[in-house]
């Protein structure tokens, strides 16, 4: 069910990844104020993109798994927010290092990029107790869709407030001027993005696939335990 | 004038793509041993089906397999007829 349409999107993703670092080191113009450093930028940014996104479409996913009481859907936005913890652990890491390079500290506390990303990212770490905490599979399901609309909701109120906030130290990239980048930086960045974007649903499918196929095995396995128990009651009534 | 020189800023720039590609690398190899552990679940299982049916001694045969950490257990119980049960296919899946 999940694998479906697999193999053309993991090539593409190869083959975009390849693209975009070829973009990144041969062809993007080195940043006049930051040089080398900025080269960060086209991995930290798309990773951050990409996982908000997919924090929203975590969302998104458990809007339609209460609509409609699919179970494959709860499924759906686990694996989405799941990958997308993945992606933030990235964002923070590389954006740390991107900040001590750049402003010759590791973490900004009174920076409200960094900051509210931060409370997005502990925000959903808390999913996973809440999530493996209630055993009964339904309830499990119902109660992880309500946390993932109410933080997926979250998440734009977030952007909107960090736009609204006074700009301190961290840049914006995504305004109206498009972060004032030059042409070729502007299209690396948008086949960054692209790359991370195909990444990210390749590796959402692969864990679905993975997921479903462990899960109907072990549906296997009961089973045939079951008719065995079956077959050896009826014999033993014989 | 840029921030670093080229030379202490290409490790800043190495150190957080090396961060990128080992979350990557990590996460795929996790991946990957989970489906190295279901195909070898699988193949347990076809052999089961494989085997001829004995009836009554096969019950009182014990059916070993590996549980879902990979643990050798015995389920005490014989294997009946798991051939039926895989061709009826799977149920709606329940996730966790």
């Amino acid at each position: 069910m999940y694998s479906r349409g697999f193999r053309p999107i993991a090539i593409a993703t190869v083959l975009f990844t390849a693209l975009a670092f070829g973009l990144v080191f041969f062809y993007a113009p080195l940043d006049g104020d930051q040089g080398f450093i900025q080269k960060i930028f086209y991995v930290h940014v798309p990773m951050a993109i990409v996982a908000l996104c997919g924090f929203v479409a975590g969302g998104i996913m458990a809007i339609k798994h209460l609509r409609s009481g699919d179970r494959s859907w709860d499924m759906r936005s686990y694996v989405a927010i799941h990958l997308s913890i993945i992606l933030g652990t990235g964002v923070l890491i590389t954006g740390a290092i991107w900040a001590k390079a750049s402003w010759g500290h590791w973490w900004l506390w009174d920076e409200p990029v960094l900051v509210s990303f931060l409370i997005v990212f502990l925000l959903y770490c808390v999913y996973y107790p809440l999530r493996f905490s209630i055993e009964d599979p339904d309830r499990q399901a119902r109660y992880s869709s309500v946390f993932a609309i109410a933080a997926g909701a979250f998440v734009p109120i977030n952007f909107v407030a960090v736009r609204l906030a006074e700009q301190i130290t961290h840049p914006r990239v995504l305004s109206q001027t498009g972060g004032s980048m030059p042409g070729e930086m502007r299209l690396t960045f948008l086949v960054c993005l692209v790359a991370m974007t195909l990444l990210f649903v390749t590796l959402w499918k692969l864990e679905l696939t993975s997921k479903q196929a462990s899960m109907q095995l072990k549906r296997l396995r009961g089973r045939l335990e079951l008719r065995a128990e079956e077959r050896a009651a009826t014999q033993a009534s014989r | 004038m840029p921030a670093l020189p080229l030379d202490e800023a290409g490790q800043y720039v190495a150190g957080a793509y090396v961060v990128f590609l080992l979350l990557i690398l990590i996460y795929v190899a996790i991946i990957g041993a989970k489906v190295a552990r279901i195909q070898r679940q699988v193949a347990e299982l076809l052999e089961l089906t494989d085997e001829p049916e004995t009836g009554a001694g096969r019950s009182a045969q014990p059916a070993r397999s590996r549980d879902a950490g990979g643990r050798e257990s015995s389920s005490g119980r014989g294997a009946g007829s798991p051939a039926e049960v895989i061709a009826r296919g799977p149920e709606p899946e329940a996730p966790r």
